[in-house]
Formats: C-alpha cells, structure tokens, sequence
C-alpha cells in the first residue's frame, strides 16, 4: 500500500516484507502496477529475484491482456459501424484506448460502451448479429435491467467468451443522482489515431468512475480503483483549469457527493495532489455524523482484499455500504414492492 | 533440511501453524492444512524435497481447510485456497491431498509466465527431454511413472513441463505423479518400490493415487535439460509397440493447443515452441504393456 505511494520504499523491504507486498498486490490486482510503477522510477532492480518475477509475470498477463481488449474494440466497432457512427467506450476500455496512465497494468472483464437510450435496441441487434448473445437470466432479472438500471444485460461473444456492457446512462434511472446522458455525448473526445473511438471529456471520466467507486456497493477491487482514479486526477490536473472544470461539472451532473468522497480518500491514501480549497469546500459534503460513519466504513472498504489486511469490521463495513448502495439505486417506494414480490414469487414456486 | 528428517508430528504441526515451507522445484511454497491426510501424504510424497527454515519470501502461499460449522459434522468438505483465490468448490475431505496438488498445479499454470507450460509429462535421460503430451486416457501418465520408476528416465514433471522463456531450456520441477484407475495397480505392478499416496475414491477424475518423485528426480530439481524428443502416447489395449513419425506441423500445433500460457506470450510464445519443436524428433507412439515402452524408449535415448 505504502508502496504504491511511495515505490522508493522498495529499496527498504525484507523478503519478509516482498511476500506481504506480493500477496496483497495480487489480491488487489495492482500487482502489474507495481511493476510498472518501480519499472518507471527505475527501481527494478531493486527488487529481491523471486518477487520480481510476479512483478514481471504480472505484467507480461496485462499485456496480453491489452491486446485482447484493442482487438475487441475493433470488433465492436465493426459489429456496430451502420448503427452508430462513434463508438464512445467508457472505464477500462476508455483508459487503454485513449492511452490513459491508469490502463498500464490493469486487467479488466468486460467493454463498457456508451449509446443513445434510442439506440438500445439497434445496438442490441447488431452485436447478436456479430455474436455477442445474453447470458441465461430470469424474466424478472431482464426486467429490472431493463426498466431501472442505466445498462442491458451483459452480453457475452460465443467464441471469444468476451463480455460488453451496453450503458445508456452512467446510473441507474432510478437513482439519486439524476443526470443528463446527451451531455456527456456531446462533451466525448475522439481518440486520436483510432477510427471513431470516442472517450468521455476529462471530467466525466473522472466523475463517472467516482460513481462507480462509491455508489455501487462492491469494494473487492476497490483500493485499485482507487489507484486508477489517483492517476487519472494527476494527469489531467497537468491541464490549466481542471480542477475548476472537475467542480463545476460535478455541479452540473448532480455529482458533487461521489467527487466529495473521491478527492477525500484518494488525497487520505494515495496523496493525490487536490488543492487544498477544494478538500475544504463544503461542495459535496455530507453532514459530519454521516461523514464520520462514511469516513469509517470506507476505511475499511478500501484496503487490500487480502486476509492479512481484514480485521473484525472489514465485513460489517463492506455489507452496510452494500445496503448503501441499494439504497441510492432505488428509493423505497421501488425498492419494497420489488423484494416483496421477490419473496412472494419465492414462495409461491416452492409450493 | 530434507523433509523426511523431521519427525511427522512436526511436519503436521507446522502444517496446523504458519505453515510447511518446501521448495518444489524452482517454486517455494508455503503450505497449511489441519487435515490428518494432507498431512501424512506430504510427509510420504515430498520427503526428498528440501524445506525452508526461514522466514521469508514464499511463491505461493496455499491451504486446504476443513469446514466448519454444520459442515464439520456432516459430509466434512475442504476447501482450496490460494490468498482468497480458489478455482475448486468445497469437495469432500477425503480429497484433500489431490485437491492440494491439483490447486498447486492451478497456481502454477496460471501464474508462472516466466515459462511457457505445457500440459504434458517430461522426462530426461543423457540430458535430453523426450515430452509425452496427452490427452486424458492417452496413458500419459502411466508411461511417465513406468518410465521414471523402472526405466531408467528422469522425472522433470508429470502435468506441467516448464520451459524457460528466456533460454528455451526444461525446468524440473519433479513432484508426484497423478494416476487413475487401473493405472494405480498397473503402477504396483511394475515398479515395485514405487511410494504411493492412500487411494482417494470418487474424485472428479474416478479413483486415484499419486506417486512419489524418485529420489534422484528430486536431487537433481535444479538440473535444467534441452528438448529431444515430442512423443504423443496412446495406450490401445493388445496393440504392439508402434513407434511413427509425426510431422513437425502437426506436433507444433498440438504442442501449442496443449499449452497453458501460449496466448499469454504472443509472438514470443510462438517462437519458443517453434524453437523446440525444431530440435525434437517428433514421434506418435502406440503401446499396451511398459515393458515394450521401457524398449523402446531405452533405444530411442541411444539415437541422440
């Protein structure tokens, strides 16, 4: 952890420590990132032969890895040219693509896109053509994707076994946040030298990976996600302006809570460089009771998945923002009705 | 120190504790299980492997637990894991010991990229590895044991034949054979002072056992060997010893379908296999009794 603030600190580690270090990296998934980060600052070398070759072969996986995911690309792109003139990738995708710090070293499941809400239907036609087909799920399941979440159904390429994610919208239609899909369209950036490839505008990436972080409840890979959030925000702070543009739109697509929580934790753990009016600004901020819980739960949340960082309330606190999240996803008046009929449904087929 | 020189109530302990270091190879792992049988089948099997005293960095750190709660009571199951990753559900605790063995070769062939691996048997002998790849049933395995147990070969592996990426040289990693069915008796048969494990009845590959490394295999664990020969083996019952040549095409592209990690490399991954399909006498082999096969193989090593 310390190590990912501060590679240098290489230098200092026992082989008692690399086996922690190693461990906890690759419970994390950040072992590749770790390679990449002593591979930049030169400190390699530095490392004990046995742990290096995790680093190493951590690395030679992430690269593999990216080559999968440009071949993808390509083949949603062909699956869905007539359909849609730009593809608009969004998360992992997006970063690779775009050339963004945080794709060095990640590895990631599926192709997050983007499409007009009228365009579902289409873009779902077009990738079963190209082979891409549903997984097995149940009437009531399809139903709730497809009347509240801001994505389909995932689908899955028969042959590649490759997962894309359709998103109309950033969140779930019945959320708390509330925010406007053809603005984000209309701020995407081409990438350069790709053939109608767009990514979100700085901001929106940024904002729409802290919803991801922390409204959706699941933490198993959330100190990486953190990390890469921690580089995205050091790259475009290189830009005049950002941080201003960063507040304002978050402002505007009703998404000052998860910016809040994002700058607070990435500056606690990671030292991202947030200047120091922003970390004070009441933009976001909840009421100290509830900022004091959120700061412990999360805490928690964003340590290492590995055994040796868990302790008593490592579980409470995942499940309690696990309730969080369904919570902001769905208001009770939906929320209720929705588990009642599940449990009736339940019932009812057991008789 | 060699593990069968501390006593077996210290290997369980240590098993129960913090754990059992051993060196497989050119792997390090620590392992821990509180189960009678893990516990005893390590104790037998990797007896001429070396432990590690000290704290310090371990490859792989890796446990089979019991169950607990109702479980511990009713239908024991156990359960693999390697730092929270598992890529078994909880089976019966009788099946600790392959389980072990299986999750350790999992740990190895999705993470060891330092070295292409292929799913094949590897051998050596005048410093030359013949590599048996095979499909489940081919008998792979069973010539691998009569081979190395009675025929004068070397053990580099059984499941997983490591080959360096960097010098295109096989890594030994020698640890215990896995046989089925009649292959267990076939085994007992012909190489007499074979040390088995306990049979385990009803896994997902029916009944097995596995057989211990010989000594000689383990000792010379840091003994790399150049390719020599790709041999795929078919057991046909009654059939007489056939030994025919395979095109280098074909064993390229089977050698490739049968390796773990070959995607994984890329370009890379098709140069190495290139490179020791290039030096290799590439052979189909037929047999139904090990005694035509310890023949065959013995006149095949004069041949380089």
């Amino acid at each position: 952890m310390a190590l990912i603030r501060h590679p240098e600190q290489a230098r200092a580690l026992d082989s008692v420590g690399w086996d922690v270090t190693i461990r906890q990296a690759r419970a994390a998934g950040l072992l590749a990132r770790l390679y990449g980060l002593l591979t930049a600052r030169g400190l390699l070398d530095a490392v004990p032969e046995a742990p290096r070759r995790h680093l190493h072969e951590a690395d030679v996986v992430a690269r593999k890895h990216a080559r999968d995911v440009r071949w993808e690309v390509v083949c949603i792109r062909r699956a869905l040219a007539g359909v849609v003139d730009r593809v608009l990738l969004l998360k992992g995708a997006a970063y690779l693509l775009a050339d963004l710090a945080p794709a060095r070293g990640r590895v990631f499941n599926d192709i997050d896109i983007l499409v007009p809400r009228e365009m579902l239907q289409d873009v779902e036609n077009a990738l079963q053509i190209g082979g891409w087909v549903f997984g097995k799920l149940d009437p009531a399941d399809n139903e709730y994707y497809r009347r509240w979440m801001h994505q389909i159904p995932p689908m899955t390429h028969v042959a590649r076994q490759t997962a894309v994610d359709v998103h109309h919208t950033l969140v779930p239609l019945t959320a708390r946040p509330r925010l406007d899909p053809q603005s984000l369209r209309d701020s995407a950036r081409p990438v350069p030298g790709e053939a109608a490839i767009d990514v979100l505008a700085p901001e929106d990436m940024v904002l729409h990976s802290a919803v991801h972080l922390f409204n959706e409840g699941e933490f198993g890979r959330g100190l990486r996600d953190l990390c890469d959030l921690d580089l995205l925000l050091r790259h475009f702070a290189a830009a005049l302006g950002f941080w201003e543009r960063l507040a304002a739109r978050a402002v505007a697509l009703d998404l000052t809570r998860p910016l809040f929580y994002l700058l607070r934790h990435a500056a606690r753990l990671l030292e991202t460089p947030v200047p120091a009016e922003l970390l004070a600004s009441p933009l976001g901020r909840p009421a100290a009771p509830v900022l004091a819980l959120m700061d412990a739960l999360l805490g928690q949340a964003l340590r290492p998945s590995h055994a040796s960082c868990r302790d008593g309330m490592t579980g409470v606190a995942l499940f309690l923002l696990y309730v969080r999240s369904h919570y902001l996803r769905m208001p009770l008046r939906l929320l209720l009705p929705h588990l009642l009929r599940k449990a009736y449904t339940r019932r009812f087929q057991d008789e | 120190m060699i593990l069968s020189s501390i006593p077996g109530g210290e290997v369980a302990r240590r098993l129960r504790g913090d754990g059992l270091s051993l060196r497989l190879g050119p792997f390090t792992a620590a392992i821990r299980s509180p189960i009678a049988s893990v516990a005893e089948g390590i104790a037998a099997l990797y007896a001429d492997n070396e432990t590690l005293e000290e704290p310090g960095f371990r490859d792989f750190h890796l446990s089979v637990d019991a169950s607990g709660g109702l479980r511990r009571w009713v239908r024991r199951q156990c359960r693999f894991d390697f730092d929270g990753a598992s890529p078994f559900k909880p089976l019966p605790v009788a099946h600790a010991l392959p389980i072990l063995e299986w999750g350790l070769n999992w740990c190895i062939a999705s993470n060891a990229h330092r070295y292409l691996i292929i799913h094949a048997a590897a051998i050596e002998r005048g410093g030359r590895v013949a590599i048996l790849p095979g499909e489940p049933g081919a008998g792979k395995s069973t010539l691998c044991a009569g081979l190395v147990g009675s025929g004068g070969w070397r053990l580099l592996s059984d499941e997983l034949s490591l080959i360096d990426m960097a010098t295109g040289r096989f890594i030994p990693l020698a640890r215990p054979i896995s046989l089925k069915k009649e292959s267990i008796e076939i085994i007992r048969g012909f190489v007499p002072d074979a040390v088995l494990s306990r049979e385990t009845h009803d896994t997902t590959k029916g009944r097995v056992a596995l057989v211990k490394a010989t000594a000689d295999s383990v000792r010379r664990a840091g003994e790399t060997a150049a390719a020599g020969w790709i041999i795929f083996p078919r057991f046909v019952p009654g059939a007489p010893p056939i030994l025919e040549r395979q095109s280098k095409a074909a064993a390229f592209i089977e050698l490739a379908t049968n390796a773990f990690n070959y995607s994984i490399h890329g370009k890379r991954g098709f140069t190495v296999v290139a490179d020791v399909v290039e030096t290799c006498e590439c052979y189909r082999f037929t047999y139904c009794s090990l005694d035509d096969a310890v023949q065959v193989f013995a006149s095949l090593a004069l041949t380089r």
